[in-house]
């Protein structure tokens, strides 16, 4: 892993709520969906990070957010552009910092066009995400077009045979004629990967790759990642909610919870061991292709379901669904009394693994700490 | 004698572009209180052969041969009225893949939880809507649920209705496809912890359906493997998971990601499923086996018993 390519602080997109006509005429507040609510992580390069956690937490938003498909709410995205975009950029009148970075939360509509090339994204479903009129050396041709790549046919031509090299749809010749109706869905999801690929971008975010895959061909695409990851030293964010698939792709694991990070740690780290609640609860949650679990009950210390991200519930957002905390106020432990007094922050716990829980010291002193500072 | 007996199904599809053999010689029994679980890649047949048991097969299907006799009696056989008073909901209910999302928006969820005890029993509405208060508590609901609508419910909720309707009138049979496909991992192993519950207390059968592996494990005392339209593995699920026989079974079980213990290379099948207008001859996963050779081109392996209770239909194990 390399030097930073991305540092994102204190990201926020909140939707606003549709009023009806009472909410209107009354003037009552408005109302927002806080999709992501004050996100903070960076991104190394040649490592893949992963977004975990159930469904509505935030991760597709805060993936988008990163191509600029939803409007931002608040927050900072440190970016260093390839040499190509930032020449781009320059020209548009950006400055890059000393550094190489640039706030691309900052840049205009025309100024964030050739961030595009340096950022890619590949979808969850491999049938919707590639157009049928296309054969797919036309699929992967029109990125280079829209973005001025190859200056003749036969150069475009040679940069698509080489990026259907890297996800391994060989014999080019065999594949680069045919229309996505002619493929299966891992070759499918091969040709999504080589688009993205293709202008040799810094950042590829992938959400939920191969959740519609089936189990027999997912692997067929993690390796093609891992491949790239090494081959190219891209970066990737790996959205998904499968755990167990991230573990084989994932160098470090952000867990989120409605709306914010609560764990960050290396894969290995927060999958073993976990350090907040919500971690532990998915974690316990997973099925594993072992019979001899059949007819034991699983153990899921966790209540309820997740609240609307409309009513965040104050102090921890997850302390209505908490039974550590259920537990500790009950045997009248004082420090459970901070749960639904502030927020948790984000704090270094162990070395290089992140917790926002009160259950750890280092978090309740940090809040303590903000609240000296600030009386 | 089994409470469940398949033999040889066929159910096929007459679409305008060819016959879709979706299930295509189908044998398996089932006996009073186990669990059975079907497993196989998206397509392979799971929901078709699940509708048969049923004989809800919607259109162009339609049951082409074999036999499905429920306690002793040939439900292929039978008219639809007779289906409607003595087999359906009463001996054999399904929970239907993606059924929670199927609740019609306009009506209270308990309007729509009493209906088949409206179509299948004589009871009066009030009878049916306390019978749904009493089901609606077994699956860890609060029974004033039912007084709402379905976009007032969590996707938890609404799948749990979804069981709570399968059990109403506490069958012999419950048929689960996919039932835990579209939730969140919180929320499947919720479900599952429930399943297993309403397994043990109730004594039901049920037939697990689902392209999840893990899920499967979680539940069934057999695990039958299907492939394109057959299936072509079948057993305790001890041995099924832990010694897997056909090439199909140990290549799916390498491919599966796992959670914990060593983190083994994942392996995948090269290839996709054959299209079912128009099978391979021999063995249908003769195109992506690697251990294929001389007659699996040609000729269709037989099932064979490889161990006690535990069969397959390979060439490895079958002699010619
Ligand atoms: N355009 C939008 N307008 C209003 N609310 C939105 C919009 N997009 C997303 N949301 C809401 O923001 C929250 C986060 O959504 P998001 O799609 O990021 O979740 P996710 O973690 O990717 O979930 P999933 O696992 O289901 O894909 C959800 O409550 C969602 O309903
Ligand atoms: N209504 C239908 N008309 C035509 N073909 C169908 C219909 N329903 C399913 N099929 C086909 O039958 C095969 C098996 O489908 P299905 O039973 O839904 O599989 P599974 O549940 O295992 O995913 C597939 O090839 C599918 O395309
Ligand atoms: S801060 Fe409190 S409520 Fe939140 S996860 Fe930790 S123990 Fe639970
Ligand atoms: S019969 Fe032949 S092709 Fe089919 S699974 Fe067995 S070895 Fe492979
Ligand atoms: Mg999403
Ligand atoms: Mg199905």
């Amino acid at each position: 892993m390399g030097e930073k390519v991305l540092d994102v602080r204190d990201l926020r997109v909140w939707f606003p709520v549709r009023r009806g006509l009472i909410e209107t005429i009354t003037g009552r507040a408005r109302l927002y969906v806080r999709a992501v609510d004050g996100v903070s992580f960076d991104i190394r390069r040649r490592e893949t990070f992963c977004f975990v956690g159930e469904s509505g937490c935030g991760k597709t938003t805060t993936g988008k957010a990163l191509l600029r498909l939803v409007p931002i709410t608040g927050g900072s995205a440190l970016f260093r552009p390839s040499k190509e975009v930032a020449e781009e950029l320059e020209k548009r009148g950006v400055t890059i910092d000393e550094d190489g970075m640039v706030d691309i939360f900052k840049l205009n509509e025309k100024q964030f066009h050739p961030v595009r090339r340096d950022i890619q994204m590949v979808y969850q479903d491999p049938f919707g995400s590639l157009n049928p009129r296309f054969r797919v050396r036309d699929i992967l041709e029109e990125p280079l077009i829209v973005h001025k790549i190859g200056e003749t046919k036969s150069e475009r031509l040679e940069m698509v045979s080489r990026a259907l090299e890297m996800v391994k749809l060989t014999p080019v010749s065999e594949f680069i004629d045919r229309y996505p109706h002619q493929l299966s869905g891992g070759q499918r999801q091969r040709v999504a990967i080589a688009r993205a690929i293709i202008m040799n971008p810094v950042l590829v975010v992938a959400d939920e790759p191969v959740s519609m895959l089936d189990v027999s061909i997912r692997a067929e695409i993690l390796e093609v990642f891992n491949l790239l990851k090494e081959r190219l030293g891209l970066s990737f964010i790996y959205i998904t909610h499968d755990l167990s698939t991230a573990r084989y792709v994932c160098d470090r694991i952000a867990v989120m919870y409605l709306g914010k990070i609560v764990e960050i740690g290396e894969a290995d780290d927060v999958i073993q061991e976990p350090l907040h609640p919500y971690t532990e609860a998915l974690v316990a949650a997973i099925p594993e292709p072992d019979p001899r679990n059949r007819l034991k009950f699983r153990d899921i210390k966790i209540k309820g379901e997740v609240p609307s991200p409309v009513n965040i519930p104050p102090g921890c957002r997850f302390h209505p669904r908490c039974i550590l905390y259920e537990e500790a106020i009950k045997r009248g432990e004082e420090w459970a009394k901070l749960c639904t007094k502030a927020e948790p922050p984000l704090v270094e716990v162990k070395k290089g693994h992140y917790a926002a829980c009160f259950r750890h010291e280092a978090v309740r002193a940090a809040v303590t700490a903000k609240a000296a500072g600030g009386s | 004698m089994p409470l469940l007996e398949v033999t040889d199904l066929r159910t096929y599809y007459y679409t305008l572009r060819g016959v879709v053999r979706a299930v295509d010689g189908v044998s398996f029994t089932l006996d009073r209180g186990e669990t059975l679980g079907i497993a196989g890649e998206s397509g392979c047949g799971k929901s078709t052969l699940a509708w048969s048991i049923l004989r809800l097969v919607p259109p162009p299907g339609r049951i082409v041969g074999g036999s499905i006799k429920i306690d002793g009696m040939d439900i292929t056989k039978m008219s639809e009225a007779e289906l409607r008073r003595k087999v359906r909901w009463r001996k054999v209910s399904m929970i239907f893949q993606g059924a929670m999302n199927a609740f019609n928006p306009v009506l209270k969820v308990g309007d729509q939880v009493i209906e088949p005890l409206l179509l299948h029993t004589d009871m009066t509405r009030e009878e049916a809507w306390a019978k749904a208060e009493e089901m609606v508590q077994h699956v860890g609901l609060p029974p004033e649920i039912l007084e709402r609508y379905p976009h007032e419910l969590s996707g938890g909720q609404k799948q749990r209705l979804v069981i709570a309707m399968a059990i109403l009138l506490e069958p012999d049979i419950v048929i689960a496809d996919e039932p835990t496909t579209a939730l969140d991992v919180v929320i499947q192993a919720q479900i599952l912890n429930l399943m297993k519950r309403l397994y043990r207390e109730k004594k039901m059968s049920i037939i697990l359906i689902t392209h999840d592996l893990s899920v499967i494990a979680e539940l069934a005392e057999k695990t039958a493997i299907m492939y394109a339209g057959k299936i072509v593995e079948y057993g305790p699920s001890d041995a099924v998971f832990e010694n897997p026989l056909h090439p199909y079974t140990q290549a799916l079980l390498k491919a599966v990601p796992r959670l914990r213990g060593p983190k083994e290379r994942l392996i995948y099948i090269p290839g996709s499923p054959p299209d079912l207008r128009n099978p391979p001859r021999g063995c249908r996963f003769y195109p992506r086996c690697e251990k294929r050779f001389e007659p699996c081109d040609r000729e269709e392996p037989p099932m064979v018993e490889a161990e006690k209770g535990h069969f397959v239909a390979c060439w490895l194990y079958a002699r010619r």
